[in-house]
């Protein structure tokens, strides 16, 4: 890990360091990594990764050739009739689950399924027409039935679930053919084989693991993996707002909208890349700030509260907490709401003579930057000052009382035990933190909706707060560029994805080091 | 030696008058937002804003008016109807799905939590590695393919309420991270005797780790509770505009937009009103609650 530094360092000299400087070690290194880690995440990770697969890919055909090569009839014909080898020998249960699948496949294919393949392709299907006289081929005028043709978007969604299912069906039929194989090798080494009842005794012990994913892990599948296929699929169609299924449809594009992103522009204009950029580079600076304020700050109070001698601790943490517990889209419409050109705080302000025009908190693009940071801060601290709180009261007192009989002052101590310590124990959420930021959509948009909008055209919509998150929701419900959005998230999600790998492997690594004291 | 102690404590004293001070200030920071927000539920004064801070009529009208769906027109100063804007509806729909989305979040989490935490299976590093990723993906973006299939499923519009539970427990399996730091503290011998005495894996869960889970089901229940309320994005998307299918998030943002504001002279207080109905029991339920919810953060975040 640490030898991938420019400014190498020994581990001896890194054990060597205080808790405070390994702390900004890891900080400046982190990103310092960044770029190093981007750049190896696609030549080693990737390939790494496509290896493993690959091998595992090779097992599994060697196993299918294995079980073809020695199995029995029984087994041979579990190769197409799914089941039939468990049926066999007295594995009824299974057996009939194994056939129950396959006939539903099959009927779901021949019926439904084939034909969802075979539009999903290309851009077999028709188009809708409307009702009304066209120019026929001859010449003259002729009158049309309107007739609904197949709806892109439905294409695209059965096609994709129909490719799950398919994935579902190859991994049923590999499974079947692996049990149909180890039922034999059981039969001719004499053992006896689990039956119905082992197998339901088996669910709520060995394979307890099952019963309890099997629901979490559907639901997985259905609200976060195919949404996510769904969308890589949508990058490369011109589905926008001159090809709204059902009445205009969209189709295959290959990497148009890639191009639109990088290099071209928006209906005219500024290039589409480089509000991108624009509005990446905030992104990075809010979640920065808005990561680095709260935490120091928070800390700060807590540290304040807990302080001996401070009395009333329970009443200063039960007043802050109140941004806790009262829903965050509250606060934040009520923050917008007063702090607005004509809100309380201007009115107030102006009537007290302290500014004779209102103060630009949210409209201005510089002051709605600071704003929101600050207000953000009012949202965070209390989550910070809770939690440092519970750490502070870990730290073990003998380490003050050392440090004070060794003469420590208080700042000293503070600097020497409780931010080192603290600073320890939360990088981890720290990390975390900055990522979640850097796609919060909440505070934006219920602050300012992104307002100012740029001033230079074709930029989509975009305001100068707006984040990566909130430019994506405009451009699909004000602009309706589905294909465009879809690629601007693919890319989101790289960044944050690589962000956030890295840093785990960080957190995990300074996790495992135990290396505090 | 007696002097310099003294000093010693005067230095003391000073800096805890200097804190005293500084809490002081923030605590009004803090609060100031929060007692605005009632008193304006309370101004019986028309208009959105005011360059005061304490209303000069008081009234509970607002409150009268949010329930029974009025308004106080801002061109006549007559009271109407607001038409299809329904609090109590968005209310009642929030509550509903708020409480089922708790029972259900507040099972797959328990579960996901024991399997990832306590059975050992060949897939179960790649699948928390695999949630890692997935949860790094923008919601968002997935939420309009989520539109479509729930188009398709029919649960958009009048069945939108089947729709956002959906919506909202279909991946909640990912914040598995707090509820199975938790489980992991819990010592593995008394699995291991339970299991030696002859339990099965089921019954280790049922019968030792949930009885011993208290705090951490507690603080499950209320973040699973409590996120519903703010949830804006997918319940705006999936009402499409129709006022009659928003829950509070949507319903309350709508009160403070210029429409709103223009049209009635009392929306910016009946939205006070509403703000106080929305956040009064979750508030309360908050601070009965608080203990767990501190023991939630603090473990959460240490053991990341």
């Amino acid at each position: 890990m640490i030898n991938t530094e420019k400014s190498v360092i020994t581990e001896i000299e890194y054990l060597g360091m205080s808790g405070w400087e390994k702390f900004r070690y890891n900080f400046v290194s982190f990103f310092k990594r960044l770029p190093v880690t981007f750049l190896r995440f696609f030549t080693v990770t990737i390939p790494a990764l496509a290896l493993r697969f690959w091998r595992a890919f090779l097992g599994i055909f060697r196993k299918i050739g294995i079980a073809a090569k020695n199995g029995d009839w029984k087994t041979r014909l579990s190769f197409v009739i799914m089941g039939f080898g468990q049926f066999t020998r007295g594995q009824v249960m299974r057996g009939l689950f194994y056939l129950l699948f396959e006939v539903l496949f099959i009927l779901f294919m021949v019926f439904f399924g084939a034909g969802q393949l075979a539009l999903f392709g290309g851009p077999g299907y028709t188009e809708t027409t409307e009702a009304g006289w066209v120019i026929g081929p001859d010449g003259s005028e002729i009158y049309v039935q309107s007739a609904v043709g197949d709806n892109s978007l439905l294409v695209l969604l059965y096609g994709i679930l129909t490719i799950f299912f398919i994935i579902a069906f190859v991994y049923a039929w590999y499974s079947n053919v692996k049990a149909a194989y180890f039922a034999q090798e059981m039969k001719e080494a004499g053992q006896r084989l689990p039956d119905a009842r082992d197998d339901l005794h088996a669910f709520a012990d060995s394979q307890y693991h099952k019963t309890l994913l099997a629901i979490p892990l559907l639901g997985l599948v259905i609200f976060t993996i195919f949404p996510i296929v769904f969308m890589v699929f949508i990058a490369f169609t011109n589905y926008d707002m001159e090809h709204m299924p059902p009445a205009h449809l969209f189709s295959w594009v290959g990497f148009e909208n890639f191009r639109a992103v990088f290099g071209g522009s928006l209906s005219g204009g500024t290039q589409f890349g480089v509000v991108f950029g624009k509005i990446l580079l905030w992104t990075v600076i809010w979640a920065f700030f808005a990561t680095f304020s709260n935490y120091l700050l928070g800390m700060v109070v807590a540290i304040m509260i807990n302080k001996k001698g401070i009395k009333l601790k329970k009443l200063w943490r039960t007043v802050l907490i109140m941004t806790v517990a009262v829903p965050q889209f509250v606060s934040l419409l009520l923050m917008s709401q007063m702090l607005g050109d004509y809100g309380i705080v201007n009115s107030l302000l102006q009537k007290w003579g302290l500014t004779s025009a209102p103060i630009h908190f949210l409209t201005d693009s510089m002051g709605a930057k600071v704003t929101i940071i600050v207000v953000n801060m009012w949202i965070g601290i209390p989550y910070t000052m809770l939690m440092v709180s519970g750490i502070l009261m870990n730290i073990p007192a003998d380490l003050y009382e050392s440090a004070r009989i060794d003469g420590a002052s208080a700042i000293r101590q503070y600097f020497k035990i409780t931010l080192p310590y603290v600073l320890h124990v939360t990088t981890p959420y720290l990390i975390s933190n900055f990522v979640g930021n850097l796609n919060n959509f909440g505070v934006i948009y219920l602050l300012t909706g992104g307002a100012p909008v740029m001033t230079a055209v074709g930029t989509g919509g975009a305001g100068e707060t707006d984040l990566l998150i909130t430019w994506l929701y405009k451009l699909i419900m004000d602009k309706k560029l589905y294909g465009v959005a879809s690629v601007i998230s693919i890319l989101m999600f790289l960044i944050t994805g690589i962000i956030s790998l890295v840093t785990y492997n960080r957190s995990a690594s300074v996790k495992n080091e135990e290396d505090f004291m | 030696m007696a002097k310099k102690l003294r000093s010693k404590k005067a230095v003391e004293r000073s800096t805890n008058a200097v804190i005293y001070v500084i809490l002081v200030v923030i605590s009004i920071i803090w609060l100031v937002p929060f007692v605005f927000l009632v008193l304006q539920s309370l101004r019986g004064e028309p208009g959105a804003t005011t360059n005061y801070f304490f209303p000069k009529q008081w009234t509970f009208d607002n409150y009268i008016r949010l329930f029974t769906n009025m308004g106080v027109s801002a061109s006549t100063g007559e009271v109407v109807s607001t038409g299809s804007y329904n609090f109590m509806n968005w209310y009642g729909r929030t509550l509903l799905i708020a409480v089922c989305v708790t029972v259900i979040q507040t099972m797959i989490v328990l579960v996901t939590s024991y399997a990832l935490s306590r059975l050992r299976f060949r897939m179960r590093k790649p699948l928390m590695n695999l949630m890692l990723i997935l949860g790094m993906f923008p919601g968002f973006m997935s939420m309009t393919a989520m539109y479509f299939l729930l188009q398709l499923l029919g649960l958009t519009q009048n069945m939108s309420i089947v729709g956002l539970i959906l919506v909202y427990v279909g991946s909640s399996c990912m914040g598995y991270y707090i509820c199975k730091g938790f489980f992991d503290t819990i010592p593995k011998s008394l699995d291991e005797a339970a299991r030696i005495d002859g339990a099965s894996r089921h019954t280790v869960f049922f019968k030792i780790i949930l009885p011993l889970s208290k705090p951490i089901i507690i603080y499950t229940i209320l973040t699973a509770f409590m996120a519903p309320w703010g949830e804006y994005m997918f319940a705006s998307l999936i009402a499409n505009g129709n006022a009659d299918y928003w829950n509070v998030a949507v319903g309350l943002r709508d009160m403070v937009q210029r429409e709103q504001l223009t049209a009635y002279s009392d929306s910016f207080q009946r939205f006070c009103a509403a703000a106080v109905v929305v956040s009064l029991p979750i508030t309360i339920l908050f601070f009965l609650l608080q203990r767990y919810y501190v023991e939630g953060v603090t473990g959460g975040s240490v053991k990341g």
